[in-house]
């Protein structure tokens, strides 16, 4: 049923001549980073990491929690800056943006925020309207059919006069994604979407970002740690961990890597190359050494 | 509809807000749009101007026709210039005009009263007033009166 | 000691930095106004919370202040048999000081407080990161409808708050208290000027809502994105556009009615 639609969908996607996109035959890698290092304070986040992000394919980033994987979704968007290093976007360097022609390419990308992000004064139809008002002036019959067209997708067309706060987690989410989506992006990237989410909405949301991805044609970028559900759907795999790309390939190929670290973080082992305790003093002199 | 209610709210709320200007304007500091349509500039030099100041009352017979602008000093006569801002409508005082300063009440507020004189022509704007009492100095009064008592 | 002037210095310069972060913050909200049938209802929305919903306390307080300053002038003046002049000691104290002083306090804690708390809790919820990754400015979308909807409020309710605050004063001085209302009327005419004294008190009023909602709006899109940090931040919107109010208000003071 979901999958009849989305091929109704991607075919009239082909019948507008593509959107517009701009695609060469060399320039397979939406997301190119080179040489990015990137320190908040006097922690280092990302010390001469690359990435290549390829177009239409899946892309997850995986690492221990505060790895930055979030934080590199942020460079990647141009939230904030790198301190060296280049981010190649559809070919354009962001750092090198200024204001407005950032803005205009942060429109061919969609981001899906861990909170889902909706505005919490307006209802659902709203929330997904509303990129489409600020950015066309379409009537307000089309912009009707183009919002159901997502709900719908989504699977949450009845739920469009509730407001954010009525809810549940996981269809905040899905609503979030309907927004993420409406004006049809280039690439949607996610931050942790099966955080915090039941076995059922986790299920769901994994089935809409392949869904996502084959008809519209997508290029998806999953930070997760979830590994299973990334690993089930991901054509590529970068684990990342103290700034460092720590392995890279196919979910097949990480899963045969020998290095102890992405072992450690595959087979989700308690102890291994992240310790299991914070940095401490030799327990036996902290135990004893209590009164001195 | 709550739409509707918001806007129609807001657009009270600022109704409500110049209302209260008109109010403040008219009501409490009893500004007469009409009275600031024009107004002629006259001086007069005082030998003592004892008290009064800038926005004091101009006054004939009690009846208020204008106020004190501005006030200096002569340097070469040592003695003080008011500048007095007079309504266009009563512009027929005599260049023998007398200006006095007055007290209103025993401690009150010092204001200037005029007095039109029999002379054939009027004050035009810049004029100036010749005929002029200073303002009554406390200590001078007591200076005369104990004066006057020694003399008897 | 050399750590104590150390730590001055980099105080300073951090207040400095923070100084001019949000100046330049406020030029970009305000600099290139977006599309005016989009800024519009914003900007309705935003006079709504910030002004309409603020009425009541204004209009409580003014109506309190007026009949205690009415109240506290009888007595005083009674004793000089110039009870009279009570309408003009009124009507002066709160056009020139406390109308525009009050109303500002009240402001920041009502309208204030809360701007602080909704920008922060939607800094914390993303929402203002999402707008960016929507590719609509904040900046100009959430921040400049509630700075312009905060500069035209305050002085609203400060007029509104005179007003109310004479009805108050008049109420217990002429139909309480028994002083005749011609003379009222005609010592507060007379002492106040329009120019003088309630342009004045409205060109106060003008620099404390840019004060006020400065700081509020600030202080919301600089907080630390947690719920602790919200509540701190809401504190410091009070406290910090209260001490600016009241320090305002003497320098505002001493130029504009001060002789010198």
């Amino acid at each position: 049923m979901v999958r009849e639609f989305w091929t109704a969908i991607a075919v009239g996607r082909a019948g507008l001549g593509g959107s517009g996109k701009s695609m060469t035959v060399e320039d397979n890698n939406i997301v190119t980073v080179r040489g990015l290092s990137f320190s908040r304070g006097d922690r280092v986040i990302f010390d001469n990491a690359d990435f290549d992000i390829p177009r239409g394919k899946i892309t997850s980033i995986m690492g221990p929690s505060g790895t930055g994987k979030t934080t590199l979704l942020r460079l990647i968007t141009g939230q904030i800056k790198a301190d060296k290093g280049t981010i190649l976007v559809n070919g354009e360097e962001i750092s090198k943006l200024n204001r407005k022609d950032l803005y205009r390419l942060r429109r061919k990308m969609g981001m899906l925020f861990q909170s889902g992000a909706l505005f919490t004064d307006r209802t659902v139809y709203e929330n997904v309207a509303f990129p489409l008002r600020e950015h066309t002036d379409l009537p307000e019959s089309m912009i009707r059919d183009l919002v159901l067209m997502k709900l719908h997708a989504v699977g949450l067309r009845g739920a469009r006069d509730l407001m954010p706060s009525e809810l549940s987690g996981g269809m905040t989410r899905r609503a979030a994604l309907a927004r993420t989506i409406v004006l049809d992006p280039e690439m949607v990237m996610y931050d942790e979407p099966f955080t915090g989410q039941d076995p059922i909405a986790m299920g769901v949301l994994v089935e809409l970002i392949k869904l996502l991805n084959t008809a519209l044609g997508l290029t998806s970028v999953v930070v997760s740690h979830d590994i299973h559900e990334a690993a089930s759907i991901s054509d590529k795999i970068y684990l990342i961990s103290e700034g460092k790309v720590m392995g890279e390939g196919s979910p097949a190929q990480l899963r045969e890597d020998s290095s102890p670290l992405v072992r450690q973080f595959m087979q989700g082992l308690p102890d291994g190359p992240v310790p299991f305790h914070y940095p401490a003093q030799d327990y036996r002199d902290d135990m004893l050494g209590g009164d001195a | 509809m709550r739409k509707k209610t918001l806007e129609l709210s807001v657009g009270l709320f600022m109704l409500a807000g110049f209302i209260s200007l008109a109010v403040l304007a008219l009501n409490v500091s009893g500004l007469n749009l009409a009275q600031e349509k024009g107004s002629y500039t006259i001086y007069a030099s005082f030998e003592n101007i004892g008290g009064l100041t800038a926005r004091s009352k101009v006054t004939v017979a009690g009846v208020t026709i204008g106020r004190v602008v501005n006030i200096s000093l002569d340097k070469d006569s040592f003695s003080g210039i008011v500048e007095m801002s007079i309504n266009k409508d009563y512009n027929t005082f005599t260049t023998d005009t007398a200006a006095a300063i007055l007290t209103a009440g025993l401690l009150g507020e010092k204001y200037i009263g005029l007095v039109s004189g029999a002379d054939e022509e009027f004050l035009q704007d810049g004029g100036r007033i010749d005929d002029t009492q200073s303002a009554l100095v406390l200590e001078d009064l007591i200076g005369q009166f104990l004066f006057n008592k020694v003399n008897e | 000691m050399i750590a104590w002037i150390r730590s001055l210095g980099r105080s300073g310069l951090g207040t400095l930095q923070v100084l001019g972060r949000s100046g330049t913050f406020v030029v970009q909200s305000l600099c290139g106004v977006p599309k005016l049938n989009k800024a519009l209802p914003l900007l309705n929305q935003q006079l709504y919370a910030v002004g309409v919903l603020s009425l009541p306390i204004i209009i409580v307080s003014g109506l309190f202040i007026g009949m205690v300053l009415s109240l506290q002038g009888y007595t005083i003046l009674v004793d000089y048999g110039s009870e009279q002049a009570v309408g003009q000691m009124l009507a002066l104290s709160l056009v020139r000081e406390l109308g525009p002083v009050v109303t500002a306090l009240l402001f920041a804690g009502r309208a204030g407080s809360s701007l602080t708390a909704e920008i922060g809790l939607m800094k914390a919820t993303e929402q203002i990161t999402s707008l960016e990754m929507i590719g609509v400015d904040p900046l100009r979308y959430i921040i400049a409808p509630r700075l312009l909807a905060g500069f035209i409020s305050l002085p609203m309710l400060t007029l509104i708050f005179n007003v109310v605050g004479i009805g108050g004063g008049y109420l217990v001085a002429v139909d309480w208290l028994g002083v005749y209302d011609g003379s009222f009327w005609s010592n507060m005419q007379n002492a106040t000027d329009f120019k003088n004294d309630v342009m004045n008190g409205i060109i106060k009023s003008i620099a404390f809502a840019f004060t006020v909602s400065w700081i509020a709006v600030f202080q919301g899109y600089d907080l630390v994105p947690t719920s602790e940090g919200i509540g701190r931040a809401t504190t410091k919107t009070v406290v910090y556009s209260s001490l600016a109010v009241l320090g305002l208000d003497f320098i505002l003071t001493a130029v504009m009615f001060g002789d010198f």
